[in-house]
């Protein structure tokens, strides 16, 4: 079988949804992804030429409402369920360097 | 909030099953949502009765049954008693005026927590109610507790739970089926009179049949999403999980609905709600039923024989049966995994250690908030799926994949169109087997996947459908009849349901926990 995913895979995928995942886990997902993705290249079977994407199944698009001020949930409630806050604003690391 | 480890409830397991306990049902008279609305709003028992009844067996089974991630005893009976005075007082009150339910904990309530049975989201207080909840509270319904589900709903089996593994019923070996495993196990064991699940590529409709009970998954766009933890939203709608078709009709009567909050959910204008119990008895008259054979072949051959035996009756009531071609239904799965997981990997993003949620502990940089946050709290079927939605999206291979597959899904919806062409609704299996043992596929994703072969094409096309019992096989394992229709026909694949419900009494049979 072609190994469509191997380790090097994984890892670059990882870091592109901010995962940090044990080698263990790349090993793993590694094997896993690969049989997944051979069972979805079924699809290839298909010809597929001139068809729509179809992103959604609904008749409807750009939904509109009204452009009037409404009531949200404010500062405090926003705030409530956050790991770390200081005042009206969410905490986190520094992220610049001091120059 | 109690967990107890597998070891330990094994233990309780089997002393409570080898006990006198077995069998001996003390709860009323399993009566339906509906058939207690009445009995209240006559004053032939009151809500806090009924609710009281629930909490007395909910402290003898849940243990074993592990449903609940969270129950509101106190909070429960004071409504309860609330809604009474308000009976005595001669107010007039909502459809389901002091029925106990509960909702999957995937739905935000601004009470308890809503966990989606993440550890990531293990203390996630939602600061506003999803729109269905504010529903269940204005047609008055009593809110017990949320139940148990596959973290983020990814899951078949209910055993993705970060939080607590729930067992099927009928047999405590084995799984609930899922993901709104949770929701259909507390319906079955009548640790409430009705429940809400979610349905993303078949989680209503897999553990309804699992479990022995009625769930449907409305049209998309029928029932607001708003305050429902997103998984792949252009597939997830929320639906009722019942012991009966008629209570199914009840609760869809109380969500259903256009919702400023959810820009997808359907004008009424163009897709009128109706009263769904109204007609509900009418028989459909001329009946005509698509069945797609070959592809019905490949599930095991008891659910066939109980399927097939489900047509007969169905025939007998005067319907004709109709051979359907669906040549793109072997490629559902397939599609399906692209798209959902390519939804959840950027619905999931949100999960990121600053807003709400897990953070993890001394982080090096604000770069380890994200990473070290994310693989602390999320389980390994979520991190598999975000990491293949990931894959499908990425650069090289997103016309591949994702873009291949929305194709394919296009190719699915017009199997049916072209089907409903000549019939008014297809009848297929809704799982290849009944339910399977705890720990059989945890292992292999893949096959688990594969289990879903019979659900998942209605979610990529969008149209409803409905599990309803239609027999056991030879393990005395529920098995479920699936119905889909067009979008937007839920009178009548409700109707349709209920011709068949009025013939048998499957519905009635009740595990023996």
């Amino acid at each position: 079988m072609d190994k469509k995913i191997d380790k090097s895979q994984v890892k670059k995928v990882a870091k592109l949804a901010r995962l940090e995942l044990s080698e263990a886990e790349i090993e793993e997902f590694a094997g896993q992804l690969n049989a997944i993705i051979d069972y979805v290249e079924r699809m290839n079977k298909l010809n597929t030429e001139g068809v729509e994407p179809m992103a959604h199944c609904l008749p409807v698009s750009n939904v509109f409402r009204d452009d009037v001020i409404k009531e949200s949930l404010g500062t405090e409630k926003t705030l409530a369920n956050a790991p770390q806050s200081d005042g009206p604003f969410f905490k986190v690391p520094k992220i610049l360097e001091e120059s | 909030m109690v967990f107890i480890t597998q070891d330990k409830r094994q233990d309780k397991i089997t002393t409570i099953l080898d006990s006198r306990f077995r069998g001996n049902d003390k709860r009323m008279d399993w009566q339906s949502a509906k058939q207690l609305r009445d009995k209240i709003a006559t004053r032939r028992t009151n809500s806090v009765e009924a609710t009281k009844a629930v909490f007395t067996r909910i402290a003898k089974i849940e243990p074993i049954l592990g449903a609940y991630i969270s129950t509101f005893e106190e909070q429960a009976i004071a409504r309860a008693a609330e809604i009474d005075k308000r009976i005595t007082g001669g107010e007039k009150l909502g459809q389901l005026a002091g029925v106990p339910v509960a909702v999957k904990d995937n739905m935000c309530t601004t009470f308890g927590t809503t966990t989606c049975a993440s550890k990531i989201l293990a203390n996630f207080h939602a600061p506003y109610n999803a729109t269905v909840v504010e529903k269940l509270l204005a047609a008055d319904a009593v809110i017990i507790g949320k139940t148990n589900l596959d973290e983020f709903a990814m899951g078949s089996s209910t055993e993705n739970s970060g939080l607590k593994q729930t067992v099927n019923p009928w047999d405590t070996k084995r799984v609930p089926g899922g993901s709104s495993g949770g929701s259909t196990a507390a319906v079955a064991a009548g640790l409430c009179y009705a429940a809400l699940g979610s349905d993303t590529g078949g989680s209503i409709r897999q553990p309804a049949s699992l479990c022995g009970v009625v769930g449907l998954k409305p049209t998309y766009g029928r029932v607001s999403r708003y305050g429902l933890v997103a998984y792949g939203s252009s597939l997830d709608q929320i639906g009722p999980i019942t012991q009966t078709v008629e209570d199914c009709a009840l609760m869809l009567n109380v969500i259903a609905g256009h919702d400023t909050a959810d820009s997808t959910s359907v004008d009424e204008k163009i897709a009128p709600v109706v009263d769904y119990l109204a007609k509900l008895d009418e028989p459909v008259k001329g009946l005509r039923i698509g069945i797609a054979s070959s592809f019905n072949a490949g599930a095991d051959e008891q659910v066939r024989k109980a399927i097939d035996e489900a047509i007969k009756t169905y025939r007998n009531l005067g319907a004709t049966i109709v051979e359907i071609d669906m040549p793109h239904l072997d490629y559902a799965i397939a599609a399906y995994y692209m798209v959902a997981t390519a939804e959840a990997s950027s619905n999931l993003a949100r999960y990121d250690g600053v807003h709400y949620g897990h953070r993890t502990q001394n982080p090096n940089d604000y770069i380890e908030v994200y990473t070290k946050s994310r693989a602390e709290g999320f389980g390994k079927e979520v991190k598999r799926r975000i990491m293949l939605g990931t894959y499908a999206l990425s650069s090289g291979y997103y016309d591949a994949y994702y873009l291949k597959a929305l194709k394919v899904r296009n190719l699915i919806r017009g199997d049916f169109v072209r089907a409903f062409e000549k019939c008014d609704c297809i009848m297929m299996p809704v799982a290849p087997t009944t339910a399977f043992k705890i720990g059989e596929k945890v292992d292999d994703p893949l096959k688990m996947y594969l289990s879903d072969i019979y659900t998942i094409a209605a979610n990529l096309a969008g149209i409803p459908g409905i599990s309803i019992p239609c027999g056991f096989d030879d393990k005395k394992l529920p098995v479920g009849l699936q119905i889909l229709s067009p979008a937007f026909s839920e009178e009548k694949l409700l109707r349709i349901a209920q011709m068949y419900e009025k013939q048998t009494d499957w519905h009635k049979k009740r595990p023996l926990i």
